[in-house]
């Protein structure tokens, strides 16, 4: 398949969860979806269309938080990004990794280092940060602070 | 018949990423597996949001001693990508260079720990010695044997001078006959035939799911490699093959690296006898705002970085995915069914940190220490010379 073939069939499949297409350069797209169709979309590019999953990538933009689901389809060099935005109040959204095990881990990682809710993950427990690190304190949050006060923070130099 | 827990782990600071296993066996078979990681988590994301773009090339590449270059490989390729720019054919060149050397010898240290664990001190070392040759390589180059600091968004610091390239040729051709013996010496012995076919087996569609990456994928038949897939470097510039075998086992996952050792240093010397002239650096001033994403081919699979900026000098958001993330939940395919002895060479298999492997500790239920790290190479070991005696040989 290629390139102009595949976003016109993924365009008109999920016409109406696609907010915006951003075609950047001829090896990326970025596509702006509704969170609620990204287990759809997510499922379709990596089971139907054959692509790889990367990784996902969250960023704490207040009043939102992004997170960025990268693709990428091997056979004609395309990495498609799914971009989503959640409320930074209360950040939930579907996992992929229910059905999907290579999202299993990334999940984890979201959801400790931003507080993003997994609805539905297999395993949501901690990756990371280590077992006395203090629920809800998110450190790639932008107003994160120092919450360890006996910490010494000095690096000898 | 009971269950028996094995932590697995920690931690060795030496190593790039300390975890810790738990498997549950009945018997020797292992029924389950769990990883748990983060006892090295250094917060590098974080650090980089407050080092200017340039600074954070130096940053990712203490992330990991073995393949330092591969991060900022990723790292000033993603940069570029937020123009997007194309950096000098000569940079081009010298990235291929050092991302070469750098598998080169990563392939011979994971092959020489290989044998370490299967009781083949003698691969050890020769692998380690033939690694040597292309550390120097890397220290005529660079000035260092890691931690080359050779990368900068735009291009990069030092240039090759002409006269250090015939000595960088001989020296990698100097390894060769050696590296053919050892291929041979690994590939053909019955004893190893024995002991790595159908040992940790990750099918096709266990591949697929895990995305798995870099030989670990390709020893499973998933023809996957960005050198290839997304051309990027001098990679498209010359000929060479990607290493794919079918069956998913150990043995084949060293079948692809040590085959892929002869085509990395076909491109290095294709690179070394053809290097353009030009520029190496482009000389950025200012980074626009905008997010760019790059990705490159590491020795254990591909390595990727994504970077945003907002028109500052500092990236706003910096999220950076070793392969050995990807590959890291494939355990969970592959040691379930197999035997203690057979677990530490499935771990090592797919090239993380052998830390783990060196710290396995085994424990019945009431806490009673059963075997440690020492020990369970030595079951390792017993196992090798166990097939060797029964196939009549010493």
């Amino acid at each position: 398949m290629i390139r102009q073939e595949l976003l016109l069939d993924f365009t008109s499949r999920f016409h109406a969860d696609i907010l915006d297409l951003e075609d950047k350069s001829n090896t990326r797209v970025y596509v702006n979806i509704t969170p609620e169709s990204i287990v759809r979309i997510g499922n379709y590019l990596f089971r139907n269309v054959g692509a790889r999953f990367n990784i996902a990538t969250a960023t704490d933009m207040p009043p939102k938080i992004e997170i960025l689901y990268h693709f990428i389809v091997e056979d004609i060099n395309l990495l498609i990004s799914l971009r989503v935005f959640l409320d930074r109040e209360k950040p939930e959204i579907e996992s992929l990794a229910k059905e999907i095990e290579a999202f299993n881990w990334i999940e984890r990682e979201m959801s400790e280092l931003l507080g993003i809710t997994f609805i539905g993950h297999p395993d949501p427990r901690r990756l990371l940060l280590s077992d006395n690190w203090p629920e809800g304190v998110c450190p790639l949050r932008q107003d994160y602070e120092e919450w360890d006060i006996t910490a010494d923070r000095t690096r000898g130099v | 018949m009971g269950k028996t827990i094995i932590p697995i782990g920690p931690y060795h600071p030496l190593q790039e990423e300390p975890e810790f296993f738990t498997l549950t066996v009945e018997g020797e078979t292992v029924v389950d597996i769990d990883v748990r990681i983060g006892y090295n988590h250094r917060g590098i994301e974080k650090l980089s949001e407050m080092k200017t773009f340039e600074n954070s090339t130096f940053v990712v590449e203490r992330i990991c001693g073995i393949c330092s270059t591969s991060h900022p490989f990723a790292y000033t390729r993603a940069v570029e990508d937020i123009f997007p720019m194309e950096v000098s054919m000569r940079s081009k060149y010298i990235r291929t260079i050092i991302a070469e050397g750098e598998r080169l010898h990563s392939h011979l240290l994971w092959l020489g720990l290989a044998g370490h664990f299967l009781g083949y001190n003698t691969v050890y070392m020769w692998a380690w010695k033939l690694r040597e040759e292309i550390l120097d390589v890397m220290e005529i180059l660079s000035g260092n044997r890691n931690n080359y600091a050779m990368f900068k968004p735009g291009g990069v610091r030092r240039d090759i001078r002409s006269e250090d390239i015939p000595i960088c040729i001989s020296k990698i051709d100097s390894i060769v006959p050696t590296l053919v013996m050892l291929k041979k010496a690994v590939l053909d012995d019955p004893v190893l035939h024995a002991r790595l076919k159908g040992v940790g087996i990750m099918s096709y569609q266990d591949a697929i799911d895990f995305s798995a990456l870099g030989p670990t994928s390709r020893a499973s038949g998933v023809a996957r490699d960005v050198r290839k897939d997304s051309p990027y470097g001098a990679y498209q510039e010359m000929e060479w093959d990607m290493i794919v075998t079918k069956n998913g086992d150990v043995f084949d996952k060293a079948v692809v690296r040590i085959l892929e050792m002869f085509e990395t240093i076909k491109i290095l010397k294709y690179c070394l006898n053809n290097l353009p002239d030009g520029e190496i650096d482009a000389k950025i001033k200012d980074v626009p705002p905008g997010e760019g994403i790059g990705h490159i081919e590491a020795p254990r699979g591909e390595t990727f970085h994504y970077v945003k900026s907002d028109g500052t000098n500092r990236p706003m958001r910096h999220k950076v995915r070793a392969p050995t993330f990807m590959n890291f939940p494939t355990y969970k395919a592959t040691v379930k069914g197999q035997t203690i002895s057979d677990a530490t060479i499935i771990l090592a298999a797919i090239d993380p940190c052998y830390c783990c492997t060196e710290r396995i500790a085994v424990k019945d239920d009431k806490g009673r220490m059963l075997y440690n790290g020492q020990d369970l190479i030595r079951l390792s070991r017993e196992k090798t010379e166990k097939i060797r005696q029964r196939m009549g040989g010493k």
